[in-house]
């Protein structure tokens, strides 16, 4: 699951979709506008982003809108957030280490 | 005590991970505990693992070979490859994961890194950037250190060293 999730993302079109949908709902039609790709490529990438949940779809009358799910957006944030901890832990231990040898030294 | 500069910024469209960090010494020292294995061997793998060298050969062209051991012993083996020098201001190494004959595992990404070192006053300021190939690529290894549960591990860490600290 969280595989597809990175591997959707990786994806510089569905970047680019995801941060224009993040501004408001959209259709399909609307999103393929700001693309030079055909309307069936727009819908593809909706389906793929949709599959990991990264978009949902909500029913206005005959349109269908795609709007960001932003719990998910969150998720991948805090994986990242696991890295920084990583590089905290690593490098207080460096800081450790640079104060014995500076009092080894004295 | 004196607050040391922490920076860690994400960039998602060109997949590189900075890290800016300040130490309380000089930036001879800071670059010894960086580039020689004795003193990496001290710092460089995350608590609970610790770091092992296997060889260890600091020039253009050479390359450090080492594991991080967890505490039921699995080792995890990668290699770095130095592509440019220039003591003591910077580094630029390719990072991978191999076995430990040190045979590059072709299926787990590769990171470059460039690593630069400058005064700030009595203190050392260092800048790694990491840069991946792809989101992908950066999601793999955060993945692998998740399966590895030391995530959870760090957190009981933090909480021991609460307790120790009282």
């Amino acid at each position: 699951m969280r595989r597809d999730v990175f591997q959707a993302i990786a994806d510089p079109t569905r970047r680019a979709i995801l941060t224009l949908i993040a501004l408001h709902a959209m259709t399909p039609n609307a999103i393929a506008e700001h693309f030079d790709i055909s309307r069936q490529a727009v819908s593809k990438h909706l389906r793929i982003l949709n599959e990991c949940e990264l978009v949902k779809q909500e029913q206005q009358g005959r349109e269908i809108y795609y709007q960001l799910e932003i719990e998910k957006i969150k998720e991948v944030d805090k994986w990242l957030e696991q890295f920084r901890k990583i590089w905290e832990t690593r490098f207080s231990q460096l800081d450790d280490l640079l104060s014995q040898l500076k009092s080894g030294k004295k | 005590m004196h607050h040391l500069q922490f920076d860690f910024l994400v960039d998602k469209e060109k997949n590189t991970i900075t890290v800016k960090r300040e130490f309380a010494a000089g930036r001879q020292l800071v670059w010894d505990c960086h580039t020689k294995s004795e003193l990496l061997d001290q710092w460089f793998a995350p608590q609970p693992l610790m770091t092992k060298t296997r060889s260890m050969d600091f020039r253009e062209g050479g390359h450090w070979l080492y594991a991080m051991v967890a505490p039921d012993g699995t080792e995890y083996w990668g290699r770095t490859d130095y592509i440019r020098i220039s003591p003591i201001d910077y580094y630029t190494a390719l990072d991978g994961f191999c076995d430990a004959s040190g045979t590059l595992n072709p299926d787990l990404p590769r990171a470059e890194w460039e690593v630069t070192f400058t005064d700030m006053d009595t203190h050392a300021l260092v800048q790694t950037i990491v840069a991946y190939k792809s989101l992908a690529d950066l999601e793999t290894v955060i993945a692998m250190g998740m399966k590895e549960g030391l995530t959870s591990t760090l957190e009981r860490l933090d909480s021991l060293l609460l307790t120790l600290n009282k």
